[in-house]
């Protein structure tokens, strides 16, 4: 009895010394976590609940997803823990948001860039939009681009913060249509930044599309622009891209949300998920959670979220170089 | 009177077992320090992915209602407030506890949350599309007022001395510019990772509630090794009644600051239980005995947390825009089932929303039952040797602090302030000013500033903080304030004198 115990024990901790291509083999045996870098209950941490519910299926990663939130100074919190403290053996991998965390990396004064990090797969893609109050007198962009370049300055603009994707439209906008506007970022976040409009606090702001479309359907906004290379057919097919309207402004500020893991996680992990997390984002039931939320679907591979990192790093590192 | 077709949907089997498990659960988890009524929601919503929306919007309704109330467990018993909703009732509850008058202490809070719930949800039923305007009636500057409004109880709140007061306020405001500055991209006295996001606020009350407590309780347990057990009186439920309904007057401040405190969005149910404690004590005859276990302070505080739960919901109902933390919660309960609040939401589904309404009702009045069941045994806790019970709160306070984020640092910043406060109190400092500096600093600067970045896009800060009736209204109530607790002071100094002589 006693020697089997033993027996046991050794080849347990044999097991547990074993080459990481062994670990790789038995991966995943337990459940993995992803940490979502802003609180509970915001879009990126109620999308990555539902992205995730599948996971346990034996057809996915046969081992449930547990999502920890470590909020904080718009992602900083969670994205510094995630590139200087996690472990990167595959049981903990974390949520990202482009042009984000590329953005903050840009400004400097965090312990992350893209290379910190290892891209699996991108479940989804909310452009920002501009949106002006019910009432306002303002029924296109052009019209409120006009008055912004007769009173540079004097049209105020909400977003989420600063370095996210909201930012980022304002000041390509501001480029694009050679105006200087106000931009007022709100620290309670893209609820806040909306809040802003509706009360009439602000002239006009710039939003989450599944935010601003839910706003339109209640009959408290118009949406004037979509800050996209392509209009969203599902949900907005009437609003014009601002490239449409005239306005260089390209995809730049979509607010891209992916999985990812760290530096150094083992090969054969990354290509294990890379091969079956994509499949589990594309579940009927996922793509019905998303869809009755208004949160737009957009699976990329890790190879095209490699590229897409590194397109938005040359051309926000170029944007916000006026900046400093 | 459309929400009484309504209450059959509460009453199906599957809805109430749901909302009884909604409701006892939300007991639970809001008397675990650490776990607010925001966390509590998100850590529901994952088991409403496998209910209908109706079934699963009761389970969130009932558990938000009970987290709230269910903080002033852990408040009076153990004075760690489990979220800022519960700090004033920390200051009378917990000195009830330690005469032994705990049962009562829970009976009055439990039956304050309860007449004040109701009456808030009642609100919510009725005045829907008025409280709606309001809530979107207060801009930056408004909310600016009101922060200093805020801060004009500062001086006046658990503290023998004004200028104490004051200065443990000043202390939360720095304690509450720590770390990385939204607005202006300023990163601000951080020194170590665990500071980039700032100094929670859950981790703040924790710390500098639980540990100087804890330090006492282990100083005590050396020296007196046999503990001499206080007498938990028994208390009937009619005498509770009563006690609640010869304080008649604190019970209808604290509803209606909490109503109308809660509306406003951004500053929420943190601050409602704190300004109507305050506000009770000055209309009170026997303001000298709040902070030393009075039912007044625990009926005006309780009374406004639930208060604030109602109207809270009103900007998310109607116009789709999350008011507190918890509502933003709520919200993404409600798009995981396709719901989308707004005039759509009563329009389309008035089923949902009517039954979710309900059942926060119902909630209500299932959470004074259970709460005062087990009010008598909880208040046993204050007859636990102080060394264990040390040890316990101290398994709490850590657990409590870690919850918040799963940070390490977390705990260590708990540890850190909660030390620095028992030598603070030692001064004659108290916690409670400096956590309501800790909440008001964010939201007076972030207001000042973005109003001011607004005002200098149009006429200039002056007009845009100063003109206008809602600011004049704030600031009238603001000079009152001032002019009140100057008047009093010198009143009592007078007294003193006259004393003396």
């Amino acid at each position: 009895m006693n020697c089997k115990k033993i027996g046991a024990a050794i080849a347990l901790s044999v097991l547990a010394l074993t080459s990481s291509a062994v670990r790789a083999a038995d991966y995943p045996d337990r459940p993995i976590s992803v940490m979502v870098s802003y609180g509970a209950g915001g879009a990126t941490d109620f999308q990555a609940r539902i992205v995730t519910m599948m996971a346990g299926g034996d057809d996915f990663l046969t081992q449930p997803i547990v999502i920890i939130n470590k909020p904080g100074a718009g992602g900083r919190v969670g994205w510094n823990w995630f590139a200087s403290e996690a472990d990167n053996d595959g049981y903990t991998m974390a949520a990202y948001n482009i042009p984000h965390f590329v953005a903050q990396s840009i400004e400097g004064g965090v312990k992350y860039s893209t290379d910190s990090f290892e891209p699996i797969a991108n479940w989804g893609s909310d452009p920002a939009v501009v949106v002006v109050g019910k009432d306002s007198k303002y029924n296109t962009i052009g019209e409120l681009m006009d008055f912004a370049k007769e009173n540079p300055g004097k049209v105020t603009l909400s977003g989420a913060g600063l370095y996210v994707g909201h930012h980022i439209a304002a000041l390509q906008i501001e480029k694009a249509s050679g105006t200087k506007l106000a931009y007022i970022p709100t620290k309670g976040g893209g609820a806040a930044a909306m809040k802003a409009v509706i009360a009439g606090d602000v002239i006009a702001g710039v939003n989450n599309l599944s935010d601003a479309y839910r706003a339109q359907s209640a009959g408290n906004v118009k949406i004037l622009a979509i800050a996209d290379v392509q209009r969203n057919e599902q949900f907005l097919p009437d609003v014009p891209t601002l490239m449409e309207s005239g306005y260089d402004v390209d995809d730049s500020s979509v607010n891209f949300r992916g999985l990812m893991v760290p530096k150094g996680t083992d090969p054969a992990i990354i290509d294990m998920l890379a091969a079956k997390v994509p499949a589990m984002f594309e579940s009927a039931r996922v793509k019905k959670q998303m869809d009755a939320g208004g949160s737009p679907l957009k699976i990329m591979k890790r190879d095209e979220v490699l590229q897409m990192w590194k397109d938005r790093e040359v051309y926000l590192t170029e944007l916000l170089a006026g900046l400093k | 009177m459309e929400f009484m077709q309504y209450f059959g949907g509460v009453f199906e089997p599957l809805s109430f077992a749901l909302l009884v498990f909604g409701t006892v659960g939300g007991l639970i988890l809001g008397a675990t320090p650490g776990l607010s009524p925001t966390m509590a929601v998100a850590l529901l919503i994952p088991f409403t992915f496998q209910l209908q929306p109706t079934q699963g919007l009761i389970l969130l309704g009932a558990a938000y209602t009970a987290t709230v109330a269910g903080g002033a467990v852990s408040a009076i018993l153990l004075k760690i407030p489990g979220a800022p909703a519960n700090i004033a009732t920390a200051l009378d509850g917990h000195e009830m506890a330690k005469k032994g008058q705990g049962t009562k202490a829970l009976h009055v809070s439990f039956l304050a949350s309860g007449v004040g719930g109701v009456i808030g949800v009642l609100l919510l039923i009725f005045l829907t599309p008025i409280l709606a305007k309001w809530a979107l009636a207060f801009g930056p500057p408004h909310l600016f007022w009101m922060a200093i409004l805020g801060v004009t109880i500062i001086g006046s709140l658990d503290s023998k001395s004004f200028v104490k007061g004051l200065l443990s306020g000043c202390l939360g405001f720095w304690l509450s510019m720590i770390g990385y500055d939204d607005i202006q991209g300023a990163q601000r006295f951080i020194f170590t990772d665990a500071l980039t996001g700032g100094v929670n606020v859950i981790t703040a009350l924790i710390g500098i509630f639980a540990i100087p407590q804890v330090i006492e309780m282990f100083a005590k347990g050396r020296k007196q090794v046999v503990v001499s057990a206080i007498k938990v009186e028994k208390q009937s439920l009619a005498d509770s009644l009563k006690l609640l309904f010869q304080n008649i007057k604190a019970l209808s401040i604290g509803t209606v600051i909490g109503s109308i405190v809660g509306l406003i969005p951004g500053v929420g149910g943190q601050i409602a239980g704190l300004v109507a404690y305050d506000q009770s004590k000055k209309f009170s005859k026997h303001s000298e005995k709040y902070g030393t276990g009075h039912p007044e302070g625990v009926i005006a505080a309780e009374s406004a947390n639930n208060a604030m739960v109602g109207p809270s919901l009103v900007p998310l109902l109607t116009l789709s825009i999350p008011g507190s933390p918890t509502a933003a919660v709520l919200l993404g309960g409600l798009l995981i089932h396709g719901i989308f609040p707004g005039s759509d939401l009563f329009e389309n589904h008035p089923q949902v929303a009517w039954t979710f309404i309900n059942s926060m009702l119902i909630g209500q009045v299932l959470m004074v039952i259970f709460g005062i069941w087990i009010a008598s045994y909880a208040a046993r806790v204050a007859q636990v040797p102080s060394a264990i019970m040390a040890a316990c709160v101290m398994v709490l306070a850590v657990f409590g602090a870690y919850s918040v984020q799963q940070s390490m640092g977390d705990v260590y910043i708990m540890a850190a302030l909660g030390i620095a406060m028992f030598f603070l109190e030692k001064f004659g400092f108290s916690a409670a000013p400096l956590v309501l500096g800790l909440i008001l600093g964010p939201i007076a600067e972030s207001n000042f500033i973005q109003g001011s970045m607004i005002a200098n896009a149009q006429d200039g800060p002056l007009p845009y903080f100063l003109f206008g009736p809602l600011n004049i209204f704030l600031i009238a109530l603001v000079v009152l304030s001032i002019a009140y607790s100057f008047v009093m002071s010198r009143r009592q100094v007078a007294q003193n004198v006259a004393l003396q002589s």
